[in-house]
Parts: structure tokens; C-alpha cells; sequence
């Protein structure tokens, strides 16, 4: 297949510019003819875009010389892989046994209320998206949550408002 | 350009002139960095360190050394200061400043800030007095919470790479792993499966291509011990996948690590590109002529990528799903080629195990259970955190006089052992050895060495659902009694805490397990009754209690907790 379709196609996409579409080319140029680097290509990929719409799966596809199917039936396996943009922070909380046991389930509770979306949603002005996590590995401080890449230990609903009011205030003194 | 090290004397150069470089010191401060310190603001205690030792003007006096895990994630922020090794915990700026000009200038141990043990009601400031680590024999553990861990030189310095230097220059394939056999040592990630006979059948395979890989993908909710290893001793690491590389006769070595460990990543990362400056990694390692690299292969949030066949499956690019077994890896792996598989907890042992040789790490534990395993401890104990102890010692000791007990005036319900692969095991069986056969009696597992602790305000049947929730959601759907089995079982055990159990549902339970461990595919799917099956059998009347008397007796179940928490029951993702 040729690069042009690619280009077509990635043009055609609302939030792809041309000078990150290069970084993709060039990214995929260095991975072609290597054996099993779909993933790693998905990878950076994601880190590029924060997501993988199906503009850009078709332009991997392409460019690996995959079918669609292929690229697509992988990017739909991995849960780490997202086919819709996040919000600007995504709040993680971890349901593993550890948290569960010490009240993560609450947590999901609060956090429903506090931001009035489901799990796996953004918020309508794109500041918050709220996942809940299998085990991010933290669990000596059950029940833990993570806000982007900072994990905050034992959170109870206190601290989780005091934590959204942060991330809140914080955002009102940029803009 | 840092120079290759060809020769031993190379090693101990380094070795010399790491530990003279700390010898000037009056003080060296080990502040742990783990992730349970992280998230409790360790650097915070690093750089009020850094800042108030140079205000007093013994900057030059104090080495400042960021550790990986120590273990105690509970009572983090922690620091250990030697000469003395004086233990102090839960740290915060302001007793930073107390602890410099008390301690480190004047030398006198704050005492009301070290580690304090709940049980005796007194404070215990030598880490060597204090029973959490007392009881431990750290090998896997060995450097972890002992060095910086981003430093090459601070492992040599403590005897890392000479392992690897005597095997490359000195001992044939065959010897290296004559010695892992002699150890006894059994693959740590969960099945057991003896690790020196795993590398001979590898070694013995004839063929043009072999691969060595690190299983990093430490998925099961409540294991935290690779992660510890691999942020705080990722050469050790290294140097066991180098070590296995040798022994089987591979060139190169992947390390499959999950996405979700974003720290681990990046210092395993760092730790190639140091160990390849060094000419540990790459061509004619050592001047022995042998050739071996490494390269890191991110996950991608999948829990079944665990299992042998599906990891290697996601390694070669495509959808992690499991296949049928034979053929082995060590018969056809990763792109049809003889590959080993190993843990990071088994590859973490290797380097001690070939310094020392196989009788001396047979020593440690029992009889067909060799050497230490490390436990992750979570839920409702006081020390919360890693440990490693011989195997054999029992779960007691492990949970009461290693971890301090259970907090609150509790009474232990259970100790979940092994996650979601797992079982419980209830108190009157504390006393059994935790080794692979006798937890394997109790319906429980050694598993990758979780222990979660339940007092008695977990409803044992949540429980149940709980993982079965946790496995139905990580089935990849590949086979039938997998997909639709886990599917059925959750729907029973949803009915039965939302109050809607009928008579017959627990038999009805039973059978689907029956069918389940029989005939699904891979590991995920034939374990996944277990925690069912336990439950049942150390509390089946708790089941009954919730069909028959709508009673749930820790008071967990029939809320619309559930219902409003997990309104589409689903993880992490968004689609």
C-alpha cells in the first residue's frame, strides 16, 4: 500500500496535524520489516496523539503493510490502547483486592457523585476522565487512587474532594 | 566512553572505588524511594536532606543515597542511617531538621522518631533489633532498599556482575545450570515449575535462534514484589536474564513489562544502556566471546499477557491470547524458536545463586521448596509491604510476628493467598508451612506470593465475586468454558449478594468450577473456580446464610453498593 492513502486518511482526522502525521511516518519507517512491532508502534503512537482513532490505525495499518482488521483487532484487545481522547487528568481508582478490601468500592461511589459521570467517562469539560484500575501495584497503601502519574495513599472521601478541589483550583489559576 | 570490562580486576576497581568514595563519609542516609515512599513524598525528605545538611555545613559529610523498596510501604516515608542503622520512619521536613542537627551533627539518635513497634508499645531504632526485618533472609530482596538503584557502580560495589563475569569466563552453559538445579529453585511468578530443568531443556534444544524472556508482567491484584525489584535493583535483573542467556544459549533477551509501571519501565530502561556502556550487554561480553542484548516489550493492560503462550503472542505484535500447550516454549517460543521464560523474582535469584552455588541457596527453606520467596502483604495487617523469608515459615509468623498482626483489634477472618488463582486460608490453618505442597492441601496457592489479609468485616462470598468478576473481565475469550463459564459464575454470585440466591445455586457453583478447571485452555481460566471453590469450602455458610436468611454477617452485601458502583461493570478503559 502506499503512503498517500495513509495521508488522505490521517488528514481526514479532526485532531491529527500534518507535523505529528511525520512523526508517525518517521516512526513507523524505523519499525518496518522488523518482526512483532505493531505494539511498540501503538505505543508511541498513542504517546504522540493520546489516543488511537481509526484514522491512525488505518495509517498504521498501511504503513506496516497490515490490514485494518489486524491493527485494529490488536488495538481493541489491549485496554491500555484508547480509541477516544481523555480528559486532561484521568483520575484512576485502584479496584485491586487490596483496595477493594479497604474501601475502594467507596471510593468509586464518592467519586461518581463528585464528578457525575460513570466510570469510563470524561467529564463535559474535558478536565476529568475517571477509570478504575485492576492493580497499579500500590497496595502497602490501600486504598490508593492515582491522578495522572502521581499515586496518593489511604484516601477516604475527605481526602478525594480535597484532591478534585486541588486539580479544580489549579486549573481556574491558568486560565 | 566509559571502558568495557574485560577483566575481573576491572570489576574490583570499581568495586574499590565506590566503597572508598563512601568511606569519606561521616554518615550515609539510605532514603527509600520505593513506590509506597514515593507516593508519601519521599523526595520531599530527600531535598530538605540535601538542603539542611549543607545549611549546617556537613554537606560533605553526608552521603544522601535514593534506595529502592526497604519494605515497610505502611510507615513511608522512611530512612535508615549507617554507621548505627538507625531506622527512622514516617518522616516529614520537619523532623528531617530535628534528625540533622540532633543526629547527624551531634550524633545523638532521635529516638521518638524512629520505628515504632505497636505491638511491644516502644520505639525500636535499629533495624537490626526490629522483628519486621529480623526474621527476613533477603536474596531477591538483596539489594533492593541497600543501594541507589539507578548506579551501576553501586551494584558492583556490592559483588553485582561478578556472577555473570566467573560464568561467561570461567564456567561452561551446562555448569551454570547444574548450579540452578542444585539451588532447587522454582520459578517464583506462580506455577512453580522447577527452574534448572525449564533452562536444560532449553539448553539442550539445538537450534540457530533461542530467546530468553522476563516476565514483567506482574498482573495479579495484590503483587507488588517484581515491581520492587525492578525499581529498586533492576540489574539484578540483568544480570539473571545475561546469566539465562548463557546457560540456554541465547543472543537476545526481552524483558515483557507492563504498561501500568511506568517507574519500572524507565529504571530497567536505564539500566540496559548502563550495563551496555559497560560492555556488559552486546558483543564479546566480557572478552568471552559470548553475544547477548536486551530489549524492553511494554504491555498493554491485558492480565492473561502473564501466561506464557499469550506473552509471547503480544511480543510478536499481535492479540495476547494463549494457545494450546504443547508445543513448549522451550520447544517452539517466541517466533518458533526455543525460548525461556522466566519471572523477575526467579531471574532476581540467579545472580546470588551462581555467586554462591546451588547447595547454598538449597539451605534456605524446605524439602522440595527450596530457597526464600518474597510475600506481598496488604488488606487489614500493620505492616503492609514486602518481605522475604525461607519458605516453610508459616503464614503466621509471617503475618504476626514479621508484619505486627492485625490492626484495630481485629480478628483475622482470612488470608487470601495466591490472588485471583488463589484461595483462602482461614485461621486454624496459620500454622501451616506457606511451601507450594501444603498451601496447595489447603486450596490455596503459593502463587506469586500475595497475601491479603481479611478481618472479619470481608463477606467472604464478595470475595468470591470479587475475583470472579476479576477473571470473568480478563477472560480473552478465546475457549468456551472460559469465556461463558466465568460469565455464568458471576451471574450466580451477583444474584446471591444482591440478595436473589436460590437453593441450589452454591451445587450449581461447584459444577461450573468442575467444568471450568477442566477444560479451559490456559492457567487463567483453569484456576479461576479457585477462589470460588475455596470459599465455598471454608465458608459455606456464609453462602447459605445469604440464600437462605438474607444475612451477610460482615454486613458487606444487600446495599445497592454495587449496583451503583459498578454500573457497567468495567476497568480501567474507555472505548
Amino acid at each position: 500500500m502506499d503512503g498517500k492513502t495513509g495521508t488522505a486518511r490521517v488528514n481526514g482526522c479532526g485532531v491529527c496535524s500534518q507535523e505529528s502525521f511525520d512523526e508517525i511516518g518517521n516512526i513507523i519507517d524505523l519499525y518496518k520489516g522488523k518482526e512483532g512491532s505493531l505494539i511498540q508502534v501503538l505505543h508511541k503512537a498513542q504517546e504522540i496523539y493520546g489516543y488511537l482513532p481509526l484514522e491512525l490505525q488505518s495509517f498504521i495499518a498501511d504503513g506496516l503493510g497490515k490490514s485494518l482488521s489486524e491493527v485494529s483487532g490488536v488495538v481493541t484487545f489491549y485496554p491500555f490502547f484508547k480509541t477516544k481522547p481523555h480528559g486532561r487528568h484521568t483520575i484512576s481508582i485502584c479496584m485491586g483486592t487490596a483496595c477493594y478490601v479497604r474501601g475502594g468500592k467507596k471510593l468509586v461511589e464518592t467519586l461518581q457523585e463528585l464528578l457525575g459521570i460513570q466510570v469510563g467517562e470524561t467529564t463535559e469539560d474535558g478536565m476529568f476522565t475517571f477509570v478504575v484500575e485492576r492493580c497499579i501495584g500500590a497496595c502497602g497503601l490501600a486504598p490508593a487512587i492515582m491522578v495522572d502519574d502521581t499515586v496518593y495513599r489511604e484516601v477516604d472521601e475527605e481526602m478525594l474532594r480535597a484532591i478534585i478541589e486541588k486539580y479544580r483550583k489549579e486549573e481556574v489559576s491558568k486560565s | 566512553m566509559t571502558e568495557s570490562i574485560k577483566t575481573l580486576k576491572q570489576l574490583e576497581d570499581i568495586k574499590k572505588a565506590y566503597l572508598d568514595a563512601q568511606e569519606k563519609y561521616d554518615y550515609i542516609v539510605y532514603v527509600c524511594g520505593g513506590a509506597g515512599c514515593v507516593a508519601a513524598k519521599c523526595d520531599l525528605v530527600r531535598t530538605t536532606l540535601l538542603a539542611e545538611t549543607e545549611k549546617a555545613g556537613i554537606g560533605g559529610k553526608v552521603s544522601v543515597i535514593q534506595t529502592g523498596c526497604m519494605g515497610t510501604c505502611a510507615i513511608g516515608p522512611v530512612m535508615l542511617v549507617t554507621p548505627g542503622n538507625i531506622f527512622y520512619t514516617e518522616l516529614n521536613a520537619a523532623k528531617i531538621k530535628t534528625i540533622v542537627s540532633e543526629h547527624l551533627v551531634n550524633g545523638n539518635v532521635v529516638e521518638e522518631y524512629t520505628f515504632f513497634d505497636a505491638a511491644l508499645q516502644k520505639h525500636v531504632p535499629k533495624m537490626d533489633d526490629i522483628n519486621f526485618f529480623k526474621k527476613q533472609v533477603k536474596i531477591a530482596l538483596r539489594n533492593c532498599g541497600a543501594m541507589a538503584y539507578d548506579d551501576i557502580t553501586a551494584y558492583i560495589a556490592r559483588d553485582g556482575y561478578q556472577a555473570a563475569y566467573t560464568a561467561l569466563t570461567e564456567l561452561s552453559p551446562q555448569k551454570v545450570v547444574d548450579e540452578v538445579k542444585a539451588s532447587g529453585l522454582r520459578g517464583r511468578g506462580g506455577a512453580g515449575f522447577p527452574t534448572g530443568i525449564k533452562w536444560q531443556a532449553a539448553h539442550d534444544q539445538k537450534a540457530e535462534q533461542k530467546y530468553m524472556v522476563c516476565n514483567a508482567d506482574e498482573g495479579d491484584p495484590g503483587a507488588f514484589m517484581d515491581r520492587s525489584i525492578l525499581d529498586g535493583d533492576p540489574h539484578s535483573v540483568v544480570e539473571g536474564m545475561l546469566l539465562g542467556g548463557y546457560a540456554i544459549g541465547a543472543s537476545i533477551g526481552y524483558i515483557y513489562i507492563r504498561a501500568e509501571y511506568p517507574v519500572a519501565i524507565e529504571r530497567i530502561g536505564e539500566a540496559i544502556d548502563q550495563a551496555r556502556k559497560y560492555g556488559i550487554l552486546g558483543k564479546d561480553i566480557f572478552g568471552s566471546g559470548f553475544d547477548f542484548d536486551l530489549e524492553i516489550r511494554m504491555g498493554a493492560g491485558v492480565y492473561v499477557c502473564g501466561e506464557e503462550t499469550a506473552l509471547m503472542a503480544s511480543i510478536e505484535g499481535h492479540r495476547g491470547e494463549p494457545r494450546q500447550k504443547p508445543p513448549l516454549p522451550f520447544q517452539s517460543g517466541l517466533f518458533g524458536c526455543p525460548t525461556n521464560i522466566n519471572n523477575v523474582e526467579t531471574l532476581a535469584n540467579i545472580p546470588a545463586i551462581v555467586k554462591n552455588g546451588g547447595k547454598w541457596y538449597a539451605q534456605y527453606g524446605i524439602e522440595d521448596s527450596k530457597g526464600t520467596k518474597v510475600f506481598a502483604l496488604a488488606g487489614d495487617v500493620v505492616m503492609t509491604g514486602i518481605v522475604e523469608v525461607p519458605i516453610g515459615m508459616t503464614m503466621r509468623e509471617i503475618i504476626f510476628d514479621i508484619c505486627g498482626g492485625i490492626p484495630n483489634g481485629k480478628k483475622i477472618k482470612a488470608v487470601q493467598s495466591g490472588g485471583p488463582s488463589g484461595g483462602v486460608v482461614t485461621e486454624i490453618d496459620l500454622d501451616t508451612p506457606t511451601d507450594y505442597k501444603s498451601l496447595q492441601q489447603l486450596g490455596a496457592i503459593m502463587g506469586s506470593g500475595i497475601l491479603i489479609v481479611m478481618n472479619e468485616d470481608t463477606c467472604m462470598v464478595d470475595s468470591a465475586r470479587y475475583f470472579m468478576e476479576f477473571t470473568r473481565e480478563e477472560s480473552c475469550g478465546k475457549c468456551n468454558a472460559c469465556r461463558l463459564g466465568t460469565k455464568r459464575m458471576l451471574e450466580i454470585l451477583e444474584r446471591i449478594v444482591d440478595g436473589e440466591g436460590e437453593e441450589g445455586d452454591v451445587e450449581l457453583l461447584e459444577e461450573l468450577c468442575e467444568v471450568i478447571a477442566n477444560t479451559s485452555l490456559c492457567g487463567l481460566g483453569q484456576t479461576a473456580p479457585n477462589a470460588v471453590m475455596s470459599t465455598i469450602r471454608y465458608f459455606r455458610e456464609e453462602y447459605d446464610e445469604h440464600i437462605r436468611d438474607g444475612i451477610c454477617r460482615a454486613g458487606v452485601c444487600f446495599t445497592d453498593h454495587d449496583k451503583k458502583a459498578y454500573p457497567q461493570r468495567l476497568r480501567g478503559r474507555v472505548l
